[in-house]
């Protein structure tokens, strides 16, 4: 935690300063007070004091008040700035060490768990920084130094303070040995009811039609029994923390009174008045020692689920990308749209066994090359070698003539239209998806837009729509079916004007229909794109210039439909098991 | 399955922080439609246990009471040892001595009300923390059965992660925040108005002073909080933008970099955290002033009630422990009323969450057919659609005047494109949506006259989305199915082809299914279809049960599911047409309505829509 506010700026460091002078301050202010209010006990208990001067003193005493306040107003002001203003720029950090991550780096926090970094983690630390400011430092002056104040006034009222703050750390520390523990337990137990009820919500037909009612409600019952015990028994430990609160402030007043009155009673008559005083001052002193110890407690509460909060930010700051810009801007003209495969291997880091080993193959600009393979065979990963998603083990891999890995993202990007498996859409509008990201030349025009969502079939249902190229698309195009979300991403891609498509199996959730008509229409329009393409289905590759065939990361087979149906086995049980025999001979 | 939970703005974690306002923990509040009315329902709801409340409201007040009472016992306290001090008696200074027996007396009287009032509050406490507990509990159940009990047709309109919310997050919410407010509420009140009657029965000046210095405090403090409101539901909207960017953008990592868009991303994502950050301090800062206002009310009325105090003793009006009862009150009388405020605005999201919970609680059930006496029992299969109407929405008729008959054992294939609607016709079989007009029969027995588990028991169905829950392959497979024994699992398994692998599983047929022994798409879809088999139904639905696997895996599975359909009348849904041709009826369909029927040899004779489908997959690019 310490570390992660190694990242302060100067200038938060200064307003955390300003905070702690003012809390000094204040502190002071607030430990004032009761001086005054004893002089006023004093003057009304001395007979024939002036009006005046209890007026005077009032005043002094509003005055304190009123500074103390203006000073927590300051300390506040600072504390919320900096706060906010730090947590503004850790956000910011990971926003953009996440994007220099590739997909190694991705996979390994999970972005599930990158995005609870960025956002919840995030804010829980801007509320114990904000919190902290003002309380984890005034708690402790505030205690120490009412202490002090208290602790020449009489041992019997010093420990009956003593006492009660026992009791206050007595209490807190059961909950937390007994109660806190069952709180971290309620997480995975709210996660188990979750896990429950989303089986059912997600399975709903099939607990229909299998009449499945009673059994999917005995299992939430039974989740739901041990997350309300768990609750229960945390909700009535939680339950005694007010009343014993209460209970401390009234008794600590009553104890110093009823001590008073002994201690009152045995002294020296010139002694009596200035004790009784004291009396009511440290009353006063005693609720102050122990609201800054119950302070205390809650921030030893808080603190370590912000420190949990802050190392896994820090984990994320602390990673570096693992590849590398290059510095090409520009592929050789003469090999444009050209991509060459040489001796390519590749394994996760860690892992054991070659994901790819060994593949070469090239292609020329506007040929397809198409690639097919049971799961597993590794044809999406190598396909996503190519925008450097991953880099290769060994061999390399050539575009247009230069190694990727010479080249500057952009540059390596700008050559590239990649439509991926699953197909992400942002929140913003259609014409807004598709002219997406920045391909090094002008803003693609209305015509653009248009004619690349023609090429991609989407033209009939994007006409369909509300304020057509303009409708609005949810986040996760959540108001589009999943075959639309497909078009639209490939027609981002058609848009970029790329040298080379690349199709992560982005045909799949296309109907045959509209598959076919696609890539007419693709081939047609976009003449002179290399296209590389993973597909599931033999009737989308059908006739690619050269197909790959995979299997369990080596090429077993590499040719033409005819040519690779009669000499590669895996692509034949592959095709026999989608066609006829019949069909094939068509 | 996405991990995600809806995140909904409510309060904090609110039980560690103790009494005084929580100021800082506070989100935006929502606002309920009807207050008073989802509170009557959750009062109504908790009917039950009324008495128990009935308890723990009255101890709430007596508690408060006696500890009003007890700052008055102070003050007694304070009077006897001021009796003690010198004073000057007609001008001769006299030492008087304390009456420590009245002391001792007082003093033990107050750990008495002390005493009855710690005692009377942990017994409220403890009360509504199970009460409130024991009620969430209900809720949970009563929504977990609710889904159940409502038409699919209510799903379509409402989100997964909706439902989810309102299980865990509204029901949370209520827990917690009926929890922190209602004993408050009562404490508060009776402390509020207990504290205002004493500090008048004792002095009507002091009184007024002190209740007037709380009020322009309060005042302020209100001003304060209406003023941060504004910041707060802006913050709550900042923040809500930013986790959408962010969760879009980390989702979209892969194309955000393809395309470039690093950068117009960054630019978005600053702007928003840029409002973010000024609504986040100046939120944080309003509601940081909350406790230090509450303490400068405090000093305020203290002042105020002793400037007054001591001109009045000076004046010989009042005793000194009267101001020393008083600092105590004005203590009393203050903080009730932040935490009354409190309360209040706690109660608004208990409504606000409320309302959603009884909202999807009172959804339209799906009728209870409990009086009907049909039953369909040892069906041949013979299924009959005669002049069957349906649309989703009333005003869209999808499918019109349909009629086909089925014989048992037939082979029935729905295919479309996507987007046809070819998952119509097995909702309609299945009853989960009722036709608009027209009837389906099973043997003859219109299926709408038959309680729907009835009609589900006489059929197996293997969907796309495999759907195996966390627990043991066996369990999996019997799932609800009553007195299958060990041998018939093994024979299922055997006879799909995933025996052989479950041996190979450390566990065998005890491995429980969670995200870490995780199968192959391919051997989700196997266990899916053992479990279609234990079921042992007449009839059969597949729908699309091989398209999410890959090519090599799909014959293993395929043939599985030909051994799964012998002897039972099928429905398939397939975008693969090949594996359809030997249908004994095809269902063609488009745009929702079913557009031709017929043998696969009549379809492509008529050089229909079907024929163009069929042709389509063997084109070559031109």
């Amino acid at each position: 935690m310490l570390k992660l506010f190694k990242r302060l700026n100067a200038r938060e460091w200064a307003m955390a300063a300003v905070c702690l002078v003012f809390i000094v301050f204040q502190v002071q202010l607030d430990l004032k007070l009761p001086e005054f209010m004893s002089e006023i006990t004093r003057l009304t208990q001395t007979p024939g004091s002036a009006m005046a001067d209890v007026w005077r003193q009032g005043g002094y005493m509003m005055l304190c008040a009123l500074t103390s306040f203006a000073c927590t107003v300051v300390v506040g002001f600072f504390a919320a700035r900096v706060s906010a203003s730090f947590s503004r720029r850790l956000r910011s950090l990971l926003f953009s060490k996440v994007d220099s991550f590739f997909m190694e780096e991705i996979s390994r926090f999970s972005t599930a768990s990158l995005i609870t970094r960025s956002t919840n983690d995030v804010t829980q630390v801007q509320m114990v920084l904000n919190m902290g400011l003002q309380l984890v430092v005034k708690a402790p002056i505030m205690a120490v130094w009412a202490i002090t104040k208290i602790a020449g006034k009489g041992l019997e009222w010093t420990m009956a303070t003593g006492v009660a703050v026992l009791i206050l750390i007595t209490m807190i520390v059961s909950l937390l040995i007994f109660v806190m523990p069952k709180f971290q337990k309620m997480q995975s137990l709210t996660d188990n009811l979750n896990r429950v009820t989303m089986e059912n919500l997600s399975g709903l037909r099939v607990v229909r039609a299998y009449n499945a009612e009673h059994y999917q409600e005995a299992k939430f019952e039974e989740a739901n029994k041990e997350l309300t015990d768990t609750q229960l028994f945390t909700s009535r430990g939680m339950a005694v923390i007010n009343p014993v609160m209460n209970i401390l402030m009234g008794g600590i007043s009553l104890s110093v009174y009823w001590i008073g009155a002994y201690l009152i009673n045995a002294a020296q008559a010139m002694e009596k008045l200035p004790l009784f005083a004291n009396m009511v001052v440290f009353s006063s002193y005693a609720v102050q020692v122990i609201m800054s110890f119950m302070i205390l407690a809650i921030i030893f509460v808080l603190l370590p689920r912000a420190a949990v909060s802050a190392k896994r930010i820090q984990e994320v700051l602390n990673t570096l990308p693992g590849i590398l810009d290059g510095s090409v801007m520009q592929g050789i003209p003469a090999c444009e749209g050209e991509v060459t495969f040489r001796g390519v291997s590749f394994k996760y880091p860690g892992a054991a066994d070659y994901v790819l080993q060994d593949v070469s193959f090239s292609v020329n600009k506007g040929e397809t090359v198409a690639f097919i393979g049971s799961t597993g065979s590794g044809k999406s990963t190598l396909i996503n070698l190519v925008p450097r998603f991953f880099d290769a083990t060994e061999g390399e891999i050539l575009v247009s003539g230069v190694n990727i890995k010479d080249y500057t993202h952009e540059a390596l990007n700008n050559k590239i239209g990649y439509v991926p498996q699953k197909a992400v859409l942002f929140k913003g509008s259609v014409a807004s998806n598709v002219a997406y990201g920045d391909n090094g030349r002008d803003a693609p025009t209305q015509d653009d837009i248009r004619s690349a969502v023609q090429i991609a079939q989407g033209g009939d249902f994007v006409e369909k729509m509300e304020n057509r190229y303009h409708a609005d698309i949810a986040q996760g195009g959540t108001n589009i079916s999943g075959g639309q979300k497909q078009r639209l991403s490939i027609a981002r891609a058609v848009c970029r004007k790329p040298e080379i498509y690349i199709f992560d199996d982005s045909f799949s959730a296309l109907d045959y229909k509209t598959d076919r008509l696609l890539r007419t229409a693709l081939k047609k329009e976009t003449a002179g794109v290399t296209s590389m393409i993973v597909a599931q289905r033999i009737g989308t590759i059908l006739d690619a210039d050269q197909i790959i065939v995979l299997d369990e990361g080596r090429i077993v087979g590499k040719g033409k439909h005819k040519e690779l149906l009669k000499s590669c086995e895996v692509y034949k049980e592959i095709a026999m098991s989608q066609l006829s025999e019949e069909e094939l001979a068509v | 399955m996405s991990e995600k939970r809806p995140t909904r703005p409510g309060p904090g974690p609110g039980p560690m922080m103790g009494p005084g306002p929580r100021g800082g923990m506070m989100g935006a509040m929502e606002k309920p439609k009807s207050f008073g009315g989802t509170m009557k329902k959750l009062l109504r709801y908790c009917k039950r246990y009324l008495p128990v409340i009935i308890i723990a409201v009255v101890s709430a007040g007596a508690s408060s009471v006696f500890h009003v009472l007890a700052p008055n016992n102070l003050k007694n306290l304070g009077g006897e040892i001021e009796k003690g001090l010198p004073a000057l008696i007609n001008g001769i200074p006299v030492v008087n001595s304390i009456d420590l027996a009245a002391v001792a007396r007082i003093a033990w009287f107050s750990v008495f009300l002390f005493s009855a009032s710690l005692l009377l509050n942990l017994l409220q406490s403890q009360i509504m923390a199970t009460i409130t507990q024991k009620t969430s509990k209900r809720l949970r159940t009563d929504i977990s059965q609710k889904i159940n009990r409502l038409p699919l047709k209510y799903f379509d309109k409402i989100s997964q992660g909706d439902v989810l919310s309102r299980v865990t997050n509204d029901v949370d919410i209520i827990g917690q925040t009926l929890n922190q407010s209602i004993g408050a509420l009562v404490n508060s009140v009776t402390m509020f108005i207990g504290s205002m009657v004493m500090m008048f029965v004792n002095n009507w000046i002091l009184a007024l002073t002190a209740v007037c210095s709380s009020m322009a405090g309060f005042f302020f403090m209100t001003l304060i909080m209406k003023k941060s409101q504004k910041h707060f539901s802006a913050q709550q909207n900042s923040l809500g933008a930013i986790n959408g960017h962010i969760e879009e953008i980390y989702t979209g990592h892969n194309v955000v970099k393809a395309y470039n868009g690093s950068r117009k991303e960054k630019e978005t994502f600053e702007s928003i955290n840029d409002k973010l950050y000024v609504s986040a301090w100046k939120s944080q800062f309003l509601s940081g002033l909350m406790m230090p206002l509450m303490g400068f009310i405090g000093n305020f009325g203290y002042v105020a009630v002793c400037v007054v105090g001591a001109t009045l003793t000076i004046n010989g009006a009042i005793d000194f422990s009267v101001i020393i009862a008083f600092m105590v009150y004005i203590r009393l009388f203050t903080q009730p009323l932040s935490q009354i405020a409190q309360a209040f605005n706690t109660l608004q999201s208990t409504a606000a969450a409320g309302e959603r919970v009884f909202e999807f609680l009172e959804e339209k059930e799906l009728q209870n057919e409990s009086h009907k006496q049909t039953r369909l029992e040892k069906i041949t299969g013979e299924v009959e659609f005669r002049h069957v109407n349906f649309g989703y929405v009333p005003e869209k008729t999808v499918i019109n005047n349909f009629s086909a008959k089925i014989k048992a054992g037939q082979k029935v294939a729905i295919v479309g494109p996507t987007g046809a609607g070819k998952t119509t016709i097995v909702n309609l079989l299945m009853r989960f949506y009722e036709l608009g007009g027209g009837e389906i029969l099973l043997d003859g027995v219109p299926i709408n006259q038959v309680p729907r588990e009835n009609v589900h028991e006489q059929f197996g169905m293997v969907l796309q989305d495999t759907w195996l829950f966390e627990g043991t392959i066996r369990d999996n497979i019997i799932y609800d199915k009553q007195g299958v024994s060990d041998e018939q699992v093994v024979a299922a398994c055997k006879t799909v082809g995933l025996h052989h692998f479950i041996r190979t599983l450390p566990d065998g047929y005890n491995t429980v299914l969670n995200a870490k022994a995780s199968l192959s798409e391919g051997q989700k879809q196997l266990v899916t279809i053992a479990r279609a088999m234990i079921q042992n139904a007449p009839l059969l639905i597949l729908d699309e049960a091989t398209s999410s696997v890959d090519t090599r895996t799909e014959r293993i599975v395929q043939k599985a599911m030909d051994r799964l359909t012998e002897g039972r009348t099928s429905f398939v849904i397939a975008h693969r047409l090949s594996t359809i041709k030997n249908a004994d009826l095809i269902l063609v369909m488009r745009d929702g309505d079913i557009v031709e029927n017929g043998t696969h040899e009549e379809l492509l004779a008529n050089e229909g829509f079907y024929a163009e489908l069929y042709n389509s997959q063997f084109e070559h690019v031109a």
